[in-house]
């Protein structure tokens, strides 16, 4: 029912109501990779909202007088941390394979900004499915035995208080009790990364808890613990989201099954 | 000699700025090349941050044409807020592009886009952070050559010292013309060095070269003359027409950015030029004559450009977008094409009439509505007269009325202070017809949840326009004006309740018109404010009044003028105007007889419709007045996701 058919029509507009059901979800992990990490999660949703467009995938949109594309989100890396595991649920109006969708998806946004895996949702929601991240942090010229120090320490403390500004002033939270495994992993010698420049590297699985804790607040807590001050900004990238298994695992959202995909202790 | 991207170095100190994005490039639509494999490079700048540059249709034009042609690059830059200035400086990165993030000094030409005189000292930010001399006559062979364009460029004399040329008018085939004459000189080997390019591009005739003319003052301060001080460069620069828009459809891949934006839209511009004759529209003086682009080009930009994009409104501009001959086919003809896609369509910059009204309801079809806005400028039918705004009160009323019957609840209304002749009483009026507004509104639709905000600048006389000669009034003048009107808004408390209010006090508007009517001595203005600090002047919150008036008082009194002297002071028919030796095709005799007419409150038609009043621009431009209506429709298109 258009403006125009309802003729003679009230002064009040009437929001257009006929927006089509929805017929399909599907759930995406996309990564955010390199210059694009840089991209906040406001900024990747509006490019999102474009790329969707621009694709033809046929999005489902909500009811009202300015319609939204149906995207859910789950937990969005902080801006300027790259990740290869990022995940958002989307609703169709038409059903469409989610390979075909994964396709269409990546080539309308800009490379950095991938859509890796493409499933068809069933079962418990993204938000219960996902309940801890694993991390990877570059360290550069952070001599590598300091870093394992400072770990220690970490490891050894049972709360490790850092300060936060957050949008309601200062925060202390404590950031030892959601770490549930830190460690530096072992050199590797990197190809064509010439030997010359030094990068100590720290794996982080750490629960999601509310306030998050990041990677940044791990960091702060090895400056608490040991005082230790990277002299240049650390490269994080999120690895993987997942529910965490007793064992430490982290279990692949997107698949039915119990499936480890990272973090597990044998590795 | 190859260039290297700078972002590993701007990389380390992106976490600790605001909002990185706006550096990093990636947007779709960016265009990277090979830098070696390409003759002639630009780094084209828009001075201001990202969120407000990155839209900008002049600099997205050009840079689409520039890349097109395959020996040609152009690149990206903006202005970097001060937060990663600092790093830069600390850390020792250039001034650089956001699409390869290779350093503006690198490239070969420096063009710098100015819409307003506020960005002039982000433009000597810049230069000092790419490691370019601020003073054009300090650059050798090495160094970009630096172009003006915008509707600044229309009186560059104020920046006449850093920059090394200024192109007025339409870019469109000036960049490329620019282009061929840096490439035939580079490939010739530089004959002459920059002296000889510079040469070149002023025997155009169509290219301003400051450096070849110098200006003799009067003991009184006014100037003398402005000459050529060499041969071959005209006595005065012609301006820039692109005649046939058809021909130049672009933004044909517009930009996307990740960051946020001031306009998420994609945008075409519907006609370019406007012969309504509002006399203090620099916009619609200098950019005559009317050529409108045809409704099957508009509608297939439309398609294409939202295609491309992704974006989910379109914006269709010009000047006075309803005075398009065809705009009503346009209108029903994209709303057709939309209906039920969740694209929305505005049309922006639009006059008083219920016509109007009629289009906007049309585009809204989907039910998405924003606010109307209808700029009257001018409270009292007097002033509406003085500055050719032709709009009677009933028509107002009657427009605002109808609007709020067809179901908007919010009317904006611009309105300007301290126009020439004005009076208290003038400004004052503009609250009796708000509350005109309202009480008509309220009648008709007997309701009372309807608003209307007034929104009012100061006034800044332009060159090139009727009021080019008139006094400004003074920020006390202006700030006491704005004063009243609150108050006689709010004399009634009902009425006062419905009607918002929004203003910009009168400091900025004074220094915008020391900036749009100086000459080449306010350089030395310019320059000092921006060693005292001065960034970003057309925000509110970096601009400093003290610190323009304390650099002016600093650097004017030498030559026997200052501040007011610039500003207030009202000039005589017989005065050589800083501008006079750039061409804008405007007969100056002309506009000193719309000036008088303005004086005795005496309007002016619009030549669209009415007999040519001879403003000189189509005869001494060769131009005409090109509109439809062509008669054609448009064909439905089939819009994006709806295959």
């Amino acid at each position: 029912m258009s403006a125009r058919e309802q003729g003679g029509r009230a002064r009040k507009p009437q929001p257009d109501k006929n927006q089509a059901p929805i017929v399909q979800r599907i759930r995406i992990r996309y990564a955010k990779r390199g210059p694009l990490r840089f991209t906040s999660h406001r900024d990747f949703a509006r490019a999102f909202e474009r790329a969707v467009r621009r694709s033809g995938v046929p999005i489902a949109y909500s009811q009202g007088f300015t319609p939204h594309p149906k995207i859910s989100y789950a937990s969005a890396a902080p801006t300027g941390v790259a990740s290869e595991a990022e995940y958002l649920e989307i609703a169709l109006q038409a059903p469409m394979d989610p390979a075909e969708v994964r396709a269409a998806l990546d080539a309308a946004l800009s490379p950095g900004l991938d859509v890796l895996e493409a499933v068809e949702a069933h079962g418990e929601s993204l938000a219960d499915r996902i309940d801890a991240s694993a991390w990877r942090v570059e360290l550069p010229d952070v001599d590598r035995d300091r870093l394992v120090a400072a770990v220690a320490e970490f490891l050894a403390a049972d709360e490790v208080a850092v300060e936060r500004v957050m949008k309601d002033g200062r925060r202390r939270l404590d950031v030892r009790a959601p770490v549930v495994r830190v460690e530096v992993a072992n050199p590797t010698p990197r190809p064509g990364a010439a030997g010359a420049a030094q990068c100590a590297i720290l794996d982080l699985v750490v629960r999601q808890v509310t306030p998050s804790v990041r990677p940044d607040d791990v960091l702060a807590g090895l400056r608490v613990v040991a005082d230790l001050e990277p002299p240049v900004p650390p490269r994080a990238i999120r690895l993987a989201q997942g529910r965490l298994t007793a064992h430490g695992e982290i279990v692949d959202p997107l698949v039915a099954g119990d499936r480890p995909v990272i973090g597990g202790p044998s590795e | 000699m190859t260039v290297t991207s700078v972002f590993d170095q701007l990389e380390r100190l992106l976490p600790r700025v605001s909002k990185p994005i706006q550096y990093v490039g990636g947007e779709l639509g960016a265009i990277v090349k090979d830098w070696d494999a390409c003759a002639v490079r630009w780094a084209l700048m828009y001075p201001d941050a990202y969120e407000v540059g990155l839209p900008n249709q002049g600099v997205q034009i050009l840079y689409e044409i520039l890349n097109e042609r395959p020996d040609v690059l152009a690149e990206r830059t903006y202005a970097v807020w001060p937060d990663l200035e600092a790093l830069m400086r600390e850390h020792g990165v250039p001034q650089f592009t956001v699409d390869a993030h290779r350093p503006v000094g690198a490239f070969d030409l420096f063009g710098v886009s100015f819409a307003t005189e506020l960005g002039y000292t982000n433009l000597l930010n810049a230069l000092d952070l790419a490691g370019i001399p601020l003073d054009a006559a300090e650059r050798g062979e090495e160094h970009p050559v630096v172009v003006a364009g915008g509707h600044a460029a229309f009186n560059p004399e104020p920046i006449a010292d850093f920059i090394d040329a200024a192109v007025l008018g339409d870019g469109e085939e000036a960049v490329l013309e620019i282009t061929g004459i840096v490439r035939a000189w580079k490939a010739e080997g530089r004959p002459g060095g920059r002296e000889e390019l510079l040469l070149r591009l002023a025997r155009t005739e169509s290219i301003y070269v400051p450096r070849f003319y110098d200006v003799d003052y009067l003991p009184d301060g006014r100037i003398h003359r402005v000459v050529p001080n060499r041969a071959g460069v005209p006595f005065r620069v012609r301006k820039r027409t692109t005649m046939d828009l058809d021909e130049w459809p672009y933004p044909r891949r517009p930009l996307v950015p990740l960051a946020e934006t001031v306009h998420e839209r994609y945008a075409v511009e519907i006609f370019r030029g406007c012969t309504r004759g509002c006399r203090f529209c620099q916009a619609g003086m200098i950019t005559r004559p009317v050529r409108e682009r045809s409704i099957t080009t508009v509608g297939q930009m439309v398609h294409d450009g939202l295609e491309f994009s992704g974006f989910s409104e379109v914006g269709l501009l010009s000047l006075s977008s309803a005075d398009h001959s065809e705009i009503g086919d346009i209108c029903s003809g994209l709303a057709d094409a939309y209906q039920g896609t969740n694209v929305s369509l505005s049309l922006p910059s639009t006059r008083v009439d219920a016509f109007n009204v009629s289009l906007a309801e049309e585009l809204s079809r989907n039910g998405r509505r924003t606010g109307l806005t209808f700029a009257p400028e001018g409270g009292s039918e007097r002033i509406r007269r003085v500055i050719n705004k032709m709009v009677s009160e009933e028509d107002l009323i009657r427009t605002v009325v109808t609007a709020y019957t067809r179901g908007w609840r919010q009317v904006k209304l611009y309105f300007m202070c301290g126009l020439p002749t004005e009076t208290d009483d003038d400004v004052v009026q503009i609250a009796r017809l708000a509350h005109e507004v309202i009480k008509a509104g309220r009648a008709a639709t007997g309701s009372r949840d309807i608003r209307c905000t007034v929104s009012i600048g100061g006034f800044v006389p332009k060159p090139h326009t009727p009021f080019q000669w008139a006094t400004m009034a003074t920020p006390e003048t202006i700030d006491r004006r704005l004063r009243l009107l609150k108050e006689a808004i709010n004399s009634d408390r009902s009425l006062g309740r419905a009607i918002g209010y929004r203003y910009h006090d009168g400091q900025p508007s004074l220094i915008e018109g020391l900036l749009s009517r100086g000459d080449r001595r306010v350089g030395a203005v310019i320059r000092r404010v921006w060693q005292d600090g001065g960034r970003f002047d057309g925000w509110s919150e970096h601009f400093s009044y003290a610190r323009w008036v304390s650099a002016a008082a600093e650097a004017l009194p030498a030559h026997g003028v200052d501040l007011d002297w610039f500003t207030t002071r009202e000039r005589e028919e017989a005065e050589v105007l800083p501008w006079d030796h750039l061409d804008s095709g405007l007969d100056k005799e002309w506009l000193w007889q719309d000036w008088q007419d303005s004086l005795r409150e005496y309007e002016q038609d619009d030549c669209r419709w009415t007999p040519c009043f001879d403003c000189g621009v189509c005869p001494t431009m060769d131009t005409q007045i090109q509109i439809g209506p062509t008669g054609r429709k448009l064909l439905p298109l089939t819009p994006v996701g709806q295959v």
